[in-house]
């Protein structure tokens, strides 16, 4: 089994080092083995049988894939695909909990199960069952770190019917043409802001189109080493995508985003979907990109101090750094400070930080200290994850009242005037 | 042998069982550095203070274990190597004192501080650590120090031993001792200090240093000379240094090189010129303006095709950026890269390249040349795969053959990455038999038992050999 690791990528390390103050697990908890140059040679020592799975395993499942350190490398180790690689004999080892398992195979991909997870959330947070719940500490039976994330998680809402229906044409001559990626969790939690960037995008001047065919981009699948699943889903949205001559596809989650233009990677062994998956990967924009690329019109006036936590996926495997960084500063009235050690990973990385919360909390608690030192009024985010672990950092500091959280596309639809409703 | 009982006072010794790693996932991570060869201690213990590694170092010397000190494992020399197993002693996570006196102009540091935070630090006293190893934001400063690591400024401002007033340091033995202090003269007694800093762990431990900063210059300019001929860039050098401006970095890339990162990254390097030296002048930012007209005139003299100075910092960035992409550039085709750092008298440059192109040939190998070119400490770097048996004996060859190159021109074997494991088949070379014995009774008076770093600086057989692969 352990031929099935990437061990000829490993050789591409030449141990330098220079990963080393890239990463955050390094520094939270000091050895290394819990450092990318480290877990580089421990699945080089696996697929040598020189050390076996199991003993590997607390190295490699605490790494948050954030892969910062292949941003850092001086030879472009292929960190990720070694990484998927241990996941993937892993899994095949130990298979995931069938739980897990149920979740990523069966329910992200599937929209209508998703709508009833919406529609019971809603329902929840509707009848005070939420505030019930809070008070009468009947959630304190859940374990520390659901209700961690219960208590920040966001209210569920509807996505806007109007704006997925049917080619959205914008006010003067397209031009772009867009299809729109929604995500699957992202539809759930965060309708408001795939809903503000289709009309972001409308106002940049795009034609946008979401199409309906459309399905999760399997990246949680594929950080858990259910590859087949992740090829799966990745078949289908460049099926889906195929249908419409588009110029771009743009999302507005790092997560996504880095999933999506890896296709190409994923299916690259796959004849019949190697060059498809290389045509789909390079249309796929972040939305930033294209609303700097395009340029909006801001129309309001903001203020305060407003700092950026970059998605790490969008940073380093995107490799998208500058783009919302110029957004921001050409909004007006506000001033930008970049957050000390931004790039760095907060510590969310996918369902890290579930699976892992106290090593997470370790490593948000470093990230809040870089926002202390700054104090900032807004947050900017570009990913969920990233989004809900920062509004939990800022709650965990009690900062609620000091510090918002927002999605880049929150903030640049305010600056343009642009509602929700 | 590490046996339990030795844990369980080892337990006693150190403040926190946490930083005892004993598990194997642990032990495998410490067999390796930036350099060759792995080998697997048998415990690697994490201290924080001075009382622990004296207590461990006490430990170790009565039961005879070998003791391995480590920074964070950035050495291309085989430094921090347990070859002979033992104790790795990991000292990255005692980085706890960071202390500026800007009245005294020093800087008080523990072991595990990264060398680049000194400086970053100093800056905000308007205050300078020259040393500028290109590891310099991982690396830390107690590696540095048993180096005694170098860097592109080392031209103008020298090396780490250069700005070492004080140390503590644990002796083989165990004992806690302090030597120089925090003055610039101090000639009480021999200089330990000195004979510490670059001893490879070998006579001791440092625990802490005190050390020297200088005030930073105000501005910085860089400038970018092409060559035709890479004999002209050696006489270029020359020129320079000779024309009364001492510039601070000076750095070569050879045609390969410039080619590499062509191919890998176009940004506009032209690819049918020998060789490109960039150059940095710091100073005050008139005189730098004026001195680097100097040094455009210095170059077209002796027949330089071109020089760029940079407009803005950010147009000196670009220009530096060639050099940054060397590395990345020349793995591409194959994964390993063996980074030498033999020495040599800045008016032999010229004739080194020509002798490494002899080898290049010789061996039909890939090499290429960048490196710190105004001090004379050229970079040849052998690009192969550590998996290609047949290569790597004609590289262990090629390498054995730089070596002897550099003496014969009146160099040294390592400027500035340590003998380590790889080169101490070579000192008597260049030591000689008399030398060479002069050092191990320096080595036999510190450490009777041979504890400290043992397997490093000298050959442990006669007749040694280099050897890059093992089966």
């Amino acid at each position: 089994m352990t031929s099935q690791l990437a061990y000829k990528e490993t050789f591409d390390c030449v141990q330098c080092g220079y990963c080393l103050p890239a990463c955050p697990t390094y520094a939270t908890m000091g050895k290394e083995r819990h450092s990318p140059r480290g877990r580089i040679n421990l699945v080089q020592m696996a697929a040598e049988g020189k050390i076996t799975i199991d003993e590997i395993t607390e190295s490699m499942e605490l790494c948050l894939g954030c892969r910062a350190c292949e941003t850092a490398c001086p030879t472009n180790v292929q960190y990720g695909k070694i990484l998927e690689s241990f996941k993937e004999v892993k899994a095949v080892e130990t298979p995931a909990p069938f739980l897990e398992n149920m979740a990523l195979q069966k329910a992200l991909p599937n929209k209508k199960l998703l709508a009833a997870m919406r529609a019971s959330l809603r329902a929840y947070q509707k009848t005070g069952m939420e505030s019930f719940a809070r008070k009468s500490k009947m959630l304190s039976i859940l374990p520390e770190q659901l209700r961690a994330f219960e208590e920040i998680a966001p209210a569920a809402e509807m996505p806007n019917k109007q704006l997925r229906t049917g080619i959205l044409m914008p006010e003067s001559v397209p031009k772009a043409s867009v299809a729109f990626f929604t995500g699957c969790i992202m539809d759930v939690f965060f309708a408001k802001i795939n809903d503000l960037s289709i009309k972001l995008l409308k106002h940049a001047g795009c034609e946008v189109t979401v199409i309906k065919e459309q399905t999760c981009c399997g990246a949680l699948q594929n950080h858990s080493g259910d590859t087949g699943t992740s090829r799966k889903l990745a078949k289908d949205n460049i099926a889906a995508f195929e249908k419409g001559n588009f110029d771009y596809v743009v999302n507005a989650i790092g997560g996504c985003g880095a999933m999506l233009v890896e296709y190409d990677r994923l299916l690259a062994d796959d004849p019949e979907w190697a060059e498809r998956a290389k045509v789909f990967s390079q249309k796929n924009k972040d939305v930033s990109v294209i609303l700097n690329k395009l340029g909006i019109n801001f129309s309001r006036e903001l203020k305060g101090v407003v700092t950026y936590q970059p998605s790490c996926h969008l940073l380093n495997v995107q490799k998208v750094a500058e783009d919302p960084v110029k957004l921001l500063e050409s909004i007006s009235g506000i001033t930008y400070i970049p957050l000390p050690k931004g790039d760095m990973c907060c510590g969310s990385a996918g369902i890290y930080n579930i699976a892992h919360y106290e090593e997470s909390m370790e490593i948000l608690d470093v990230k809040m200290e870089h926002v202390q030192k700054i104090l900032p009024g807004t947050i900017v985010t570009s990913n969920p994850g990233c989004h809900l672990q920062m509004c939990l950092g800022v709650k965990r500091e009690g900062l609620e009242d000091k510090i918002r959280v927002v999605h880049i596309i929150e903030l640049l639809a305010e600056a343009c005037g642009i509602d929700h409703k | 042998m590490i046996t339990e009982q030795i844990v369980e006072r080892l337990k006693s010794i150190m403040g926190s069982e946490k930083r005892i790693l004993l598990e194997k996932a642990d032990l495998v991570s410490y067999s390796y550095d930036g350099s060759f060869g792995a080998y697997i201690p048998e415990i690697i213990l994490q201290p924080v203070s001075t009382e622990e590694v004296a207590g461990i170092v006490k430990l170790a010397n009565d039961m005879k274990i070998p003791v391995y000190p480590r920074g964070r494992g950035t050495s291309l020399s085989g430094g921090p190597l347990p070859v002979h197993g033992g104790m790795v002693l990991d000292f990255s996570r005692w980085t706890q004192k960071l202390i500026i006196d800007p009245e005294d102009t020093v800087a008080i540091v523990s072991p595990g501080v990264i060398t680049a935070d000194i400086d970053s630090e100093a800056k905000r006293h308007g205050l300078m650590y020259p040393p500028d190893p290109s590891s310099s934001h991982v690396s830390t400063i107690g590696g540095n120090l048993a180096e005694n690591a170098g860097g592109p400024r080392g031209l103008k401002y020298g090396v780490t031993k250069d700005y070492v007033l004080g140390l503590e340091i644990v002796t083989p033995e165990g004992e806690i001792i302090r030597t120089g202090g925090r003055t610039v003269k101090n000639v009480t007694g021999y200089d330990l200090t000195k004979l510490i800093v670059g001893s490879e762990g070998t006579l001791g431990i440092i625990t802490e240093a005190t050390l020297q900063l200088i005030p930073r210059p105000q501005a910085t300019q860089t400038m970018m000379v092409i060559f035709g001929d890479i004999i002209d860039a050696g006489k270029a050098i020359s020129a320079v240094l000779t024309s009364g401006i001492l510039p601070s970095k000076m750095e070569i890339m050879d045609q390969a090189s410039i080619r590499a990162v062509e191919e890998f990254q176009p940004i506009g390097l032209p690819i049918d010129v020998d060789a490109i030296i960039l150059i940095e002048l710091d100073g005050h930012p008139i005189a730098i303006r004026d001195e680097s007209e100097q040094v455009k005139q210095v170059c077209l003299k002796v027949g330089a095709r071109e020089a760029i100075i940079a407009r803005d910092e950010e147009s000196a960035e670009s220009l530096w950026k060639a050099r940054k992409l060397v590395s990345p550039a020349i793995v591409r085709k194959k994964p390993t890269k063996i980074s030498e750092d033999a020495t040599i008298p800045r008016s032999k440059i010229p004739e080194m390249f020509r002798r490494l192109q002899e080898i290049k040939a010789k061996y039909e190998i890939d090499l290429v040349v960048f490196g710190h070119a105004g001090d004379g400490n050229l970079h040849p770097n052998i690009i192969t795969d550590k998996q290609d048996k047949e290569e790597m004996k004609r590289v262990e060859k090629a390498v054995e053959e730089i070596f002897s190159a550099a003496i014969e021109l009146g160099g040294t074997l390592s400027g500035e990455h340590g003998i380590g494991t790889m080169k101490a088949p070579f000192m008597e070379m260049e030591l000689g038999e008399a030398g060479l014995d002069m050092m191990k009774r320096m080595k036999k008076a510190w450490d009777p038992n041979n504890i400290m770093n043992p397997g490093k600086i000298f050959p442990e057989t006669k007749g040694q050999k280099l050897v890059l692969v093992h089966d």
